[in-house]
């Protein structure tokens, strides 16, 4: 067994036997509905690792007040008095799937390594990567891809270095790939926005709002892969390291104060 | 001057003596420029003999009037139509009269449920019944209330039951007679269901039938331990009438905990079945259980549609049945006895029935705490929104999900008053969920609604309209051979019956979540549906 691999498999059982000795192993939903919860509020301040408040590694039980699953439900429920932690709005199922999330992510081996350069991750992904070309980053480049400008608020850096080596595998709905083919037998392809029994609204290739009536297509299909190639062979591992470092620095358009 | 105030109090009295007898609720096909029940009449076939409106001219529908609501709650009611005047209910419980020809406003009556109402999905309502003068409303707080058609003034108000543990009335009550049927909604929250009647004039119960068999009641066995104490059995809609055999139609609700039945080993009778009631005492006459043990929420809270068929030969009053557990039945309404079960879907978690008509349970097709995969999925085949029956046409027009499944997880339940009791949940398959009211990104494969036709003699499909998006909207079916329906995706369209073609369309912009109904005022036929937060009277254009 390489080193390494001996190493993941004692950080997995001692991660399973610290969970045992506390509930069950969390089940798939569980943890897929925690994920959902904690990216659209906790992320926000705990960052996707839930490492990014100081003392605090959610998913490494590094807490400062919590021992046990309760407490945490507690905490999530309730808040801490007295600090930047606000009570949550979840009932206990809620809190439960979301210390679910938190459990599965001290049982992932992976971990963002901070070991990327922001600035060389920028030029990265502005020239050599022609990620612009596909995605937008604060208002600059294309709106067929996904928007970048957040996503170090939502993806966690493994993630995000997985979808660059390896983008197989099904695509978020809200970024499903669309094509028609009118009566006349013009092929317009883009991003779906909605559709319905009479009509398809997409961005088409060229970043235009285009609605068509089904009644004038000879064809519409759907994809729900990526288009996108592997970095793989494009780039080095410290290049791709770069790359996540800049991702996960974007964090979105924040409100300015008055 | 003295002459005019006369003949205005005459005009007026003319009104008065058009009262609701239940002769005129019995016969309502003689009367179809009124709508005088929840599904048109006591057979629950939500069929008009009205035909203005016909396949050749419905091209020309236009919106006539609209009526938007004060409230953001989902507007299921059906409205009534008496005479010339429209009631519907404003969730969760305002009663609004209106000019069934102009859509004006004569009055509204508030009433305001406790805020101790527990409701799992929405403050809702699905409408009235009326019996002479009086109008009849459940209220989602668990009252019955009668309020004066003519004025809108509370006549009487019982509370029924309690609404702090998850009791609350959301279905249109149904008139036997002289009395008023209901029955509670709460199946999420461990209640223990029941249909009861009162006495229309006072609101004095008469009797009550609890839908879960308790001590000393034949079903009892059925139920391990205490768990019939919370075991569910909830009543959505209104129940059907059959006069011949004074028997009333009720279907019912999950058993509870929903997703969970280690608590509850047996058959829990008489949860997600039918059963028929004699209108005089409430007496149990048969049951049908459509899901013995039920796991998947498979409430069967479904309009029990009657008609008279030539089944294999001979005439035969059978009941007609879309099932949210994903099978089209057809019993024989007078003993109860299963004469066929037929998927109109695709279903996995159970393959036939034995000679009785028990489903055959697949094996292995049961929530578990890491999710099995089951067709039909968590909101079920159909709901609790009107099928329809044409006797023209001679089909069974059912609003349906089609390739829809749902990942069913069993979690540990345990019954706090007032408290969501579900046991787990049927958990959406696809990624973007079926919770959101985002734009449609759904593929075809992913699950759709569609209108299907079936033929009930064989249980075959005669033909199915498509959409893209899931629906919970009811069918109207008509003497023309036309079919109203809407959608998740805010048209509001009417089909050939005969054929399923689509022959017109309107963008009403809002979902569809009601059924729809038709009546005629001042000569023309017009046609109402409820989408969004508005209420739709359609008319040919003039």
């Amino acid at each position: 067994m390489a080193p390494w691999l001996l190493v993941v498999a004692l950080a997995c059982i001692s991660a399973t036997v610290r969970l045992g000795a506390q509930q069950a192993v969390p089940s798939p939903p569980d943890v897929e509905d925690g994920q959902r919860l904690f990216v659209g509020s906790c992320a926000n301040c705990h960052g996707p690792d839930g490492d990014a408040v100081p003392g605090v590694d959610l998913g490494h039980n590094q807490f400062r007040r919590a021992s046990s699953d309760a407490d945490l439900i507690e905490i999530i429920r309730r808040g801490i008095p007295g600090t930047a932690m606000p009570p949550g709005n979840y009932s206990n199922t809620q809190a439960t799937q979301i210390v679910a999330y938190l459990r599965s992510l001290g049982l992932s081996p992976e971990r963002s390594t901070n070991s990327g350069d922001v600035s060389r991750g920028q030029a990265l992904l502005e020239g050599k990567g022609q990620c612009l070309t596909c995605h937008q980053v604060n208002g600059r480049g294309s709106r067929l891809g996904p928007d970048l400008s957040d996503v170090g608020q939502l993806r966690r850096a493994a993630d995000l270095e997985r979808a660059i080596v390896d983008p197989s595998g099904p695509v978020r709905p809200q970024n499903r790939a669309v094509l028609v083919v009118t009566k006349d037998g013009e092929t317009i392809s883009g991003r779906l926005l909605n559709h319905d029994t009479f009509t398809v609204l997409m961005l088409d290739s060229t970043e235009r709002l285009r609605a068509f009536s089904t009644s004038a297509l000879r064809e519409v299909s759907f994809s729900k892969t990526s288009s996108k190639t592997s970095y793989r062979d494009k780039l080095s591992s410290q290049e791709i390291a770069d790359l996540v470092a800049y991702l996960t620095s974007l964090k979105g358009v924040k409100a300015r104060e008055p | 001057m003295m002459k005019r105030v006369l003949f205005a109090l005459l005009v007026t009295g003319s009104t008065l003596q058009a009262q609701v007898s239940f002769e005129r609720l019995l016969r309502s096909d003689n009367e179809p420029q009124n709508w005088l029940t929840y599904s048109g009449s006591l057979r629950g076939q939500r069929y008009s003999t009205l035909a203005q409106i016909t396949p050749a001219n419905v091209g020309n529908l236009d919106p006539q009037w609209i009526f938007q609501s004060r409230s953001l709650e989902k507007f299921e009611a059906t409205p009534l139509v008496v005479d010339g005047v429209m009631y519907t209910v404003q969730a969760p419980n305002d009663i609004v009269a209106l000019d069934a020809a102009t859509g004006r406003v004569f009055w509204v009556y508030s009433y305001r449920p406790s805020t101790l109402a527990r409701l799992c999905c929405g403050r809702v309502n699905r409408g009235l019944a009326i019996l002479g003068d009086t109008l009849y409303m459940g209220t989602i707080d668990g009252h019955l209330i009668a309020v004066d058609a003519q004025d809108g003034r509370l006549v009487w108000d019982v509370k029924l039951t309690k609404p702090e543990a998850g009791y609350s009335l959301t279905l249109a009550p149904l008139i036997v007679k002289d009395k008023v049927i209901v029955g509670p909604a709460g199946g999420e929250y461990g209640i223990r269901g029941f249909v009861a009647a009162y006495e229309a004039r006072t609101g004095k119960e008469i009797w009550r039938f609890y839908t879960i068999a308790g001590p000393g009641e034949p079903g009892r066995e059925t139920w391990g331990g205490d768990s019939w104490k919370t075991g569910g059995g909830s009543i959505w809609v209104t129940g059907s009438y059959d006069p011949e055999s004074n028997l009333t139609y009720w279907g019912i609700g999950n058993a509870g905990p929903d997703r969970n039945g280690d608590s509850r080993p047996g058959d829990n009778l008489y949860t997600s079945s039918v059963v028929a009631l004699d209108a005089d005492s409430g007496k149990l006459k048969w049951h049908y259980q459509f899901s013995p043990h039920d796991e998947f929420d498979q409430d069967a809270t479904q309009i029990a549609v009657l008609a008279n068929l030539q089944w294999k030969g001979a005439p035969r009053k059978v009941m007609l049945w879309a099932n949210r557990n994903g099978y089209f039945y057809v019993l024989d309404r007078t003993t109860g006895e299963f004469l066929s079960g037929t998927p109109f879907v695709r279903v996995t978690w159970a393959e036939g029935f034995d000679k009785q008509g028990r489903p055959n349970r697949v094996p292995g097709q049961e929530p578990t705490p890491q999710g099995t995969l089951v067709y039909p999925g968590n909101q079920g085949a159909t709901n609790w929104y009107s099928p329809s029956y044409s006797p023209r046409t001679g089909l069974f027009y059912v609003p349906t999900w089609v390739n829809y499944a749902s990942l069913f997880i069993k979690r540990p339940s345990t019954y706090v008053e007032g408290q969501y009791f579900g046991g787990g949940e049927g958990r959406a398959t696809d990624a973007q969920g079926l919770r959101t009211g985002t734009n449609n990104l759904r593929t075809e494969d992913e699950g759709y609604g569609a209108i299907l036709a079936i033929d009930p003699l064989t249980g075959t499909r005669k033909w199915e309209y498509k959409m893209t998006d899931f629906t919970d909207a009811g069918v109207l079916t008509t003497a023309s051979d036309l079919l109203f329906s809407g959608g998740r995706e805010g048209y509001f369209y009417a089909l050939d019956a005969r054929t399923g073609a689509l022959l017109w369309k309107f963008t009403v912009g809002g979902q569809v979540q009601s059924s729809p109904m038709t009546y005629s005022a001042g000569g023309r036929q017009y046609v109402v549906v409820n989408a969004g937060s508005s209420l739709f009277a359609f008319a040919l254009r003039q």
